[in-house]
């Protein structure tokens, strides 16, 4: 009976839903997280994220500290642009105590807070490349990224967790040869920033996976608190330095690119073009800024000179104080923002007048996008997360606090 | 920065404000707990607030003051570019605020989050779990009554890991390294 082996054509084949779970610490994901994925063939139905791997207590950490000791805490937060992390607890504190920092200071954060986003930017894009199998745009991200922290290891002295953000100032002033340094960087950059966009941006590999993967809609966007380029993929035009302006941003000439459909390759092209944007900022504060004290002249929140703390009992005294019991920030509460690599980056700050914050909470961006990320994920294939997770630029030490 | 805000809140929701100030360009008001995503929803959805975006939940744990809890919502408006700090008193012995998770996606996240850290509980969250530590933590570690070193206890293994790692153990000793020089 031979047509009884072939089976008939218009039978129903059982299937049911598969739970898999990717991660916590798949290769292509940046940071250490779960997703327990309920699949149907290679169609993702339900995401469920799990964050929290890097959790190190930065909040608690913060409370026992004084308020100057936090610095080296939110270097760790977005560790791709501890700079702009600096700069905002910096902000945050001093809004506190209503005190202005110098001109001068005000074009270094400016500077320095670009040069950092840059190198969050540049790792986010080439790292998308490197992920969709476009190894050569890492490389040549990468070489970026090396020049952006040559720049900040001559001014700060480190590459990664530098600490250089101080309240009612910087650590310490540009070097001489910097603006010699950043116009090398800088003609380097633009070279990387075209060879990229040679590799990617007409890539018909890169355009499939792209283009309408990870659909975002600004309602959704505006909802889920989104906020940073993902946001502005969108359509929405909602930047920080733009919108409220700080530091000296206000100052300079600069535009805010967008979207319009809110997918991966959006994300891709608004952060490419923030690139630009970025370089273009640096340059016009370089050409503006004049020379001047780099700190605070409050004696309440800053050091004294080595010359007085060694030859006079007052200095010895004031340094003594600022060590032992800290800062005193008055007693109060305040909501201080920046926009940060991600997205807005805000110090939620609890001062009961003495030495040590009563309470810190970080608004951080990338953990408020995990909460919205299923929405992203659910209703497209199981290769489509690997570049929305990427162009979601999700930053462990940020998420995970 | 203007006191519209306030104002709207206090006109609309008179006997559910307990206070307010505007400071250091944050305009706050503390409220009542009970009828807070009432508030919430009216000013989002009021076409002179159009407070549609919220940019943080947290808790605030003054430890000897009574009430002992304070959770604290800012909303922003994308349109009009303003900021309201709405701060919500809660009572140690009933650590329970309404849940806005139908309101804002956001909540949903920042609403475990403060569960997680504080041990609020949001009435009418569908998954109030932990996000950011494990679930058989014990105790919520951002209380000031929890001590900065205080130490977990351990886990016991779940019987199904327990045996693996028992398999494991059995079948490595009987069969040594093969890449050993000894052997």
């Amino acid at each position: 009976m031979a047509e009884d082996i072939y089976q008939p054509l218009d039978q129903d084949i059982h299937t049911e839903p598969m739970i898999l779970q990717m991660g916590p610490s798949h290769p292509a994901t940046h940071g250490t997280v779960r997703f327990t994925l309920t699949l149907d063939g290679e169609k993702v139905i339900k995401c469920d994220t799990e964050v929290g791997y890097l959790h190190r207590g930065f909040e608690k950490e913060c409370e026992n500290s004084t308020w100057t000791q936090v610095f080296p805490y939110t270097d760790r937060l977005n560790y791709v642009s501890p700079l702009l992390n600096n700069f905002g607890y910096a902000l945050a504190v001093e809004r506190l105590l209503e005190i202005e920092v110098p001109e001068r200071c005000n074009w270094i954060r400016t500077i320095m807070g670009e040069i950092s986003r840059l190198s969050d930017h540049l790792t986010c894009v080439g790292a998308g490349g490197l992920e969709l199998g476009a190894m050569t745009a890492f490389l040549y991200a990468l070489e970026g990224r090396e020049l952006v922290w040559d720049l900040i290891e001559e001014v700060t002295g480190a590459r990664l967790t530098v600490s250089y953000g101080r309240i009612g100032g910087v650590k310490d002033d540009l070097t001489e040869d910097f603006a010699d340094r950043w116009a090398y960087t800088r003609g380097r950059l633009q070279e990387i920033h075209a060879n990229t966009h040679k590799l990617l941006t007409r890539n018909r590999i890169f355009l499939d996976r792209m283009q309408g993967t990870g659909v975002l809609t600004p309602e959704m966007g505006i909802s889920y608190g989104y906020t940073g380029p993902v946001l502005r993929s969108t359509g929405v035009d909602y930047d920080v330095r733009k919108d409220h302006p700080y530091f000296m941003y206000g100052e300079v000439d600069f535009d805010v690119p967008v979207g319009d459909t809110g997918d991966n390759y959006d994300r891709y092209l608004v952060r490419m073009e923030e690139i630009t944007q970025s370089i273009r900022i640096i340059d016009q504060c370089l050409e503006r800024m004049e020379p001047g004290p780099v700190n605070s002249d409050d004696p309440r929140v800053v050091l004294p000179e080595k010359e007085k703390v060694y030859n006079s009992i007052e200095g010895m005294i004031n340094h003594f104080k600022i060590i032992f019991e800290g800062i005193q920030v008055p007693p109060g509460e305040v909501y201080s923002y920046t926009e940060a690599g991600n997205g807005e980056l805000g110090f939620y700050i609890v001062s009961n007048g003495t030495g040590k914050p009563w309470k810190i909470h970080v608004r951080s961006p990338s953990l408020i996008m995990m909460g919205g990320l299923h929405h992203l994920i659910e209703g497209g294939l199981l290769a489509d997360i690997i570049p929305t997770f990427d162009t979601i630029n999700m930053i462990g030490g940020e998420c995970d606090k | 920065m203007s006191k519209k805000l306030i104002d709207f809140v206090a006109k609309h929701f008179a006997d559910e404000v307990l206070d307010s100030h505007s400071r250091l360009g944050n305009d706050t008001v503390v409220l009542k707990r009970d009828r807070l995503p009432e508030i919430v929803e009216r000013l989002r959805d009021d076409e002179s607030t159009a407070m549609n975006m919220l940019r943080a939940i947290t808790s605030v744990d003054y430890l000897n003051r009574i009430p002992r809890f304070e959770v604290v919502y800012v909303l922003y408006s994308i349109s009009k570019k303003h900021m309201l700090t709405l701060r919500v008193v809660v009572e140690e012995e009933d650590c329970t605020a309404p849940s806005i998770h139908h309101l804002y996606g956001a909540a949903g996240w920042m609403e475990r989050e403060v569960w997680d850290m504080y041990g609020v509980e949001f009435d009418g969250h569908p998954d109030l779990r932990r996000v950011l530590l494990y679930e058989e933590f014990e105790g919520h570690p951002l209380r000031k009554d929890y001590a900065k070193q205080a130490s977990q206890p351990r886990l016991d293994l779940l019987v199904r890991e327990r045996d693996s790692v028992e398999e494991f153990n059995v079948f490595y000793k009987s069969k040594p390294s093969e890449g050993s020089r000894d052997s």
